[in-house]
């Protein structure tokens, strides 16, 4: 049955009326606490929602100070959608205003791997290059000092259609995301390797391309809608086999699993409603084995010291931090637990030269810890932090399954 | 879909407390809320017993006279003392002063007397059983705290005060909140700036009340500094919220938490309960778009009650309690008088709660623990008992279950571990 009507949608915006402005929201807001620009998630929020009608202009455009972190949402006691709300009325501000080249740009991630991967040392010169960073700071608003994915010239997806996953006691699909396929492979092919190992048969669903995550983040919704539907028909194969999908980009996972459903009204979509069923976020589905005591837990011992920061995207899962569980089962491990609620970058937000700044003071915390801290490696869920982090502090930044594919002796 | 030793369903102070006990005490901990909770709102000033109902001197004495119906009956003088101590063990680094023998009397935002059993050290000075005249220090840039208001009211009740107001306003703020200026005077120079503008303005034996905004990432630090530079007592009062003095409770115990490994999991709305015969074997919580089971030895309820949406009223005159679905007790049914006219008059619904036995389980369930504002048999608000109760009540809740494990080992195999 066809719904026609955004009934979620509907209920996002609705649950504004359970905000009884006890201001917990702001008191988190990471963005608010550093910079005057924006004056926080419940004032842009619930109470500057009421004003905004369809078909008349916003008076308000601080809203666009958003980093989309979400940690709003997630620390309010009423269960107000408070970063959802803001989500959608960026997505009218930024359509009665237009779209910057810049953010156009940002929004495509796919795009950009598929043009840098072929050439990619001119690329990474371009990029790295402080002069055209400069002239692309002038023209385009991406601030040069901005830390940028690098390009290695090859992607997972090649290497996935050359590997064939022995028969395991289950089977997964593996959603890479974009950081994976053309900056990250090796992140790629760890995942791969460990799950192996921990005794999964791994596919690699073909044709993955960017789930719409950036597009959303950049008030882009109909490209966004595109992308998001594009990659829900390519993973919905495994799903209607009953195959759980596991992912490592844990923002990209989230939007799969509930943003895509609840912020760019396409619940009616049933190939994300069945997508959105059985995707994890891949710390998320070891622990459940773990918890199920179905997980291989004879990690060999890894003397090192190393930081953990939870990711903004990554507590929107309502997970808890499994990764913290995962890398207790690794002998001599010591972990020290970061206790920020956001490294500033938020996806693409930091990239921009308006609001470069405010991302580096948001992360200021989590540098000064993991500076504290000497780290022998950061640990990271989310890609982009991950770059910012290690452009910060210097400290190599690496995703949790790092961690446990080298205690399994894979690396 | 994971197995703990216990779910604690909360985190307000009962819950917090519940939980931060019980992982100390060895037990594997998930904590599940749908966000944060009442620390953040309310002064965290441990209010034992402030009125029963004339004004109450000595708190300890006045809990024997409270009756069985209500949640101390649970606790008992000596459990309220047991998680007193814990308490201020665990605020070593934001130091409590006080305990059951006395309540110190201390000034709201409106300059009402509020009797407290136990009070942040940065209050303390305001304990206006001592003489002596207070200067309330303001900001007009501060919303919601008007010295003038809290002084002109103190004075009516004949405590000689006075008001100065500053104009100093944290660096580019147009709209600043009680956080901001916390977060403006962990600056050294900003607390400067304050001290050197009343230097000049203050009496001979005054002491200062400030709003609770002396700092947030180190405590005690601009209070202490300010004492040291104006030569004077110093003491904050209590503000609207956001509260400053309940975030730096909730930082205390939440990084407690933390260090004795609990997993903490906040968007999380349990609203059932998985049950077999007299006792819960999970909870369903709905994270996102999901649902999601999450098995447990024991329960500690600690989810509050009306204000905080642990209870609800549904249209019908309905109560019902929301994560577990435990009967409520004490709500008028048809017919009878449900509010009266005042707003702090004593409303019969205010009543209505969760009623426990002695070991605060409710009746027929054997491994559901309650604590804090659920519980049925306190009015909070009129007696000045609110956190005394989730205080006192999560500690228990605690000790009971740790008690009941070392006795006898789980009935539930234990999970899987490397």
């Amino acid at each position: 049955m066809a719904i026609e009507h955004d009934v979620l949608g509907d209920l996002m915006r609705g649950s504004l009326d359970h905000c009884v402005k006890c201001t917990i929201c702001e008191t988190f807001c990471p963005v608010s606490n550093v910079t005057p620009l924006f004056p926080g998630p419940k004032y842009v929020g619930p109470q500057a929602e009421r004003f905004r009608v369809p078909d008349e202009t916003s008076p308000d455009a601080s809203l666009d100070y958003c980093s989309g972190c979400g940690v709003c949402t997630q620390v309010c006691p009423q269960g107000v959608h408070i970063a959802e709300i803001n989500t959608q009325a960026r997505a009218k501000l930024r359509e009665r205003t237009g779209f910057r080249f810049r953010d156009r740009l940002v929004a495509r991630p796919d795009v950009l791997g598929r043009l840098a991967t072929p050439v990619a040392p001119v690329a990474n010169w371009t990029l790295r290059n402080r002069l055209l960073r400069l002239v692309g700071e002038r023209l385009v608003g991406l601030d040069h000092r901005a830390a940028l994915p690098a390009y290695p010239g090859r992607t997972f997806q090649r290497w996935a259609r050359r590997h064939t996953s022995p028969p395991g006691v289950r089977r997964v699909a593996y959603f890479h995301g974009c950081g994976a396929n053309w900056s990250e492979p090796r992140t790629g092919e760890m995942t791969v390797e460990l799950l192996e190992h921990l005794g999964c048969q791994v596919d690699v669903p073909r044709g993955q391309a960017c789930c719409g995550l950036p597009a959303q983040s950049n008030g882009m919704f109909k490209l966004a809608r595109r992308y998001v539907r594009r990659m829900a028909r390519r993973l919905a194969p495994s799903a209607r086999a009953g195959v759980d999908i596991v992912g490592t980009s844990t923002s990209c996972t989230l939007m799969l699993k509930r943003e895509a459903r609840e912020i760019l009204g396409l619940d009616d979509d049933a190939d994300l409603r069945l997508v959105s069923d059985h995707v994890y976020d891949i710390c998320e589905y070891l622990v459940m084995l773990l918890d199920r005591g179905e997980l291989r837990t004879d990690f060999g011992p890894l003397p090192m010291t190393v930081t953990y920061h939870a990711p903004c995207q990554q507590q929107g899962h309502g997970i808890g931090k499994p990764a913290l569980d995962l890398m207790a089962l690794v002998p001599g491990l010591r972990v020290i637990e970061n206790d920020a609620t956001c490294c500033g970058v938020a996806g693409t937000y930091g990239l921009k030269h308006e609001k470069y700044e405010i991302a580096r003071d948001v992360g200021a915390r989590l540098f000064g810890q993991i500076a504290d801290a000497k780290p022998d490696l950061a640990v990271c869920d989310s890609e982009t932090c991950r770059w910012h982090i290690e452009a910060f502090t210097g400290a190599r930044t690496v995703h949790p399954i790092e961690i446990l594919h080298r205690a399994a002796g894979l690396s | 879909m994971s197995h703990h030793d216990a779910i604690v369903v909360g985190v307000g102070l009962a819950g917090l407390t519940a939980a931060a006990r019980l992982a100390e005490g060895g037990a594997r901990v998930l904590v599940l809320a749908k966000g944060v909770g009442a620390t953040h709102l309310g002064p965290c000033t441990i209010d034992v017993i402030g009125y029963a109902p004339e004004r109450v001197e000595r708190p300890g004495e006045a809990l024997a006279g409270l009756g069985d119906g209500h949640p101390y009956a649970a606790v008992g003088r000596d459990g309220v003392q047991a998680a007193l101590d814990w308490f201020k063990g665990v605020m070593a680094p934001y130091p409590y002063v006080g305990g059951l023998e006395e309540n110190l009397l201390l000034p709201t935002a409106v300059g009402a007397l509020k009797p407290s059993a136990a009070v942040p050290g940065t209050m303390a000075a305001g304990d206006l059983r001592e003489g002596g005249e207070v200067c309330v220090v303001g900001f007009r840039a501060l919303k919601d705290f008007h010295a003038t208001l809290l002084a002109d009211n103190l004075a009516r009740a004949g405590i000689p005060a006075r008001a100065v107001e500053l104009d100093l306003v944290p660096e580019g703020r147009a709209d600043v909140n009680s956080l901001g200026f916390a977060r403006a005077f962990d600056a050294p120079a900003f607390r400067s700036e304050v001290a050197a503008h009343l230097t000049a303005r203050l009496g001979r034996d005054e002491r200062l009340a400030f709003p609770a905004v002396l700092g947030i990432a180190g405590p005690t630090a601009a209070w202490s500094e300010l004492r040291d530079r104006l030569a004077r007592p110093v003491f904050e009062v209590p503000t609207l919220p956001p509260s400053v003095p309940g975030m730096r409770v909730f930082a205390i115990l939440r990084e407690r938490l933390r260090r004795a490994g609990a997993r903490v999991i906040l968007n999380a709305v349990v609203h059932d309960a998985e049950r077999s015969g007299g006792r819960v074997t999970g909870v369903q919580a709905r994270v996102g778009l999901r649902d999601v089971r999450h098995g447990a030895d024991w329960v500690v309820l600690a989810t509050g009650g009306f204000a905080s949406g642990g209870l609800e009223l549904d249209s019908r005159w309905r109560a019902r309690e929301v994560a577990l679905g435990l009967p409520v007790s004490g709500a008028p049914g048809p017919g009878e008088e449900r509010f009266r006219a005042g707003y702090f008059d004593d409303h019969p619904m205010g009543r209505a709660g969760v009623r426990v036995g002695r070991d605060l389980r409710p009746e027929g369930l054997d491994n559901v623990l309650v604590a804090g504002a659920t519980l049925a048999g306190a009015q909070p608000w009129r007696e000045k008992s609110g956190d005394g109760i989730s205080l006192s009540t999560g500690h228990r809740a605690a000790e009971l279950i740790l008690g009941q494990r070392a006795a006898a080992p789980p009935t539930e195999p234990a999970k899987a571990e490397a």
